[in-house]
């Protein structure tokens, strides 16, 4: 269970992070807690799965190319062909969705034609057409999640 | 804007996450050949320059008790995308909206938001309601909901070579 003190580390913490040396000992500071406590909690919510890491979210395009892809795999192949898709390194969101258009993800990569060969690529191995919708622009300001506790 | 081959490969190391460790920029750098004030004034650039979004605690919305993550995806005309993203973009609602290409006949959306809640049904009541809000409930527009997550990590945008685990 979360209590108070990882709510905070959640909430207050997803954007705006220390560039000091010691990070975490100003983290701590501002929670009124000892650093060696910060890292424990974030390390429990790392391992619990809360958090996927403490990192940075790059501006699409500005590094690298990326690109969302849709397919509509029939239901009997979908688990196989999922699998398949996931196990790209360039792959790094991959949900199913109800739409006949049923699997859908994420391809990120150096270049454009980087991830055009991975979507190539996977059309080739699975005869199975693949959607590249590219971003083509952005319209919201990412300050991380906003977390409703209730 | 052009990376050096130096930035590119602490972007890298970055993917994996910033270490738990009391300095962990030094610890970073150390996987680059950079040190710690180096890795400090380049991160600083690139949040300057707007190459980094966000740096911070990155989250898991199903673990976190959001179970619903619906694509609402919207057909709005050419002429008015922009205006409609910028509205969309600052709702309260949508955690991320961007415009794409429409790939007729096959696909005709071409703004996409993503909406967060608890469990289905607030989330379709949601989206009703930020579509009656905003006037929008006009436009064509489809809810996708996840159905199952096969796959979820941060992007990474390092070469084959540095990326691999």
């Amino acid at each position: 269970m979360l209590d108070a003190a990882d709510r905070r580390l959640l909430a207050e913490f997803q954007h705006h992070f220390p560039l000091v040396p010691e990070p975490y000992a100003e983290l701590a500071g501002r929670l009124g807690m000892d650093e060696s406590e910060v890292l424990e909690r974030l390390a429990a919510l790392k391992a619990s799965g809360h958090i996927s890491r403490v990192g940075a979210v790059f501006t699409p395009h500005k590094v690298g190319a990326s690109t969302l892809a849709a397919m509509a795999v029939p239901p009997e192949w979908l688990e196989s062909i999922a699998e398949l898709v996931s196990a790209y390194p360039e792959v790094n969101h991959n949900y199913q969705r109800d739409h006949r258009l049923n699997l859908w993800f994420v391809v990120a990569a150096p270049g454009r034609d980087e991830v055009r060969a991975v979507l190539d690529d996977i059309s080739a191995r699975t005869g199975i057409a693949v959607l590249d919708l590219p971003l083509l622009e952005d319209f919201h300001i990412d300050l991380g999640f906003d977390i409703r506790w209730s | 804007m052009e990376l050096s081959d130096r930035e590119h490969a602490l972007i890298a190391a970055l993917c994996d996450g910033l270490p738990l460790d009391s300095r962990p920029y030094r610890a970073l750098g150390e996987r680059v050949g950079m040190g710690e004030a180096e890795v400090l004034a380049c991160l600083e650039a690139m949040a300057r320059d707007g190459i980094i979004r966000r740096l911070g605690v990155i989250v898991r919305h199903h673990e976190l008790g959001y179970r619903a993550n619906a694509m609402v995806v919207w057909d709005i005309p050419d002429a008015e995308v922009g205006a409609v993203g910028r509205l969309l973009g600052n709702a309260p609602e949508v955690t991320l909206c961007y415009r794409r290409p429409r790939r007729p006949p096959d696909w005709t959306y071409n703004l996409f938001t993503m909406v967060h809640g608890r469990d289905r049904e607030s989330v379709a009541a949601a989206i009703e309601a930020l579509a009656d809000r905003e006037g929008l409930a006009h436009h064509p527009r489809q809810v996708l909901f996840s159905l199952r997550r096969f796959k979820q990590c941060g992007a990474r945008y390092g070469r084959r070579r540095e990326a691999a685990e």
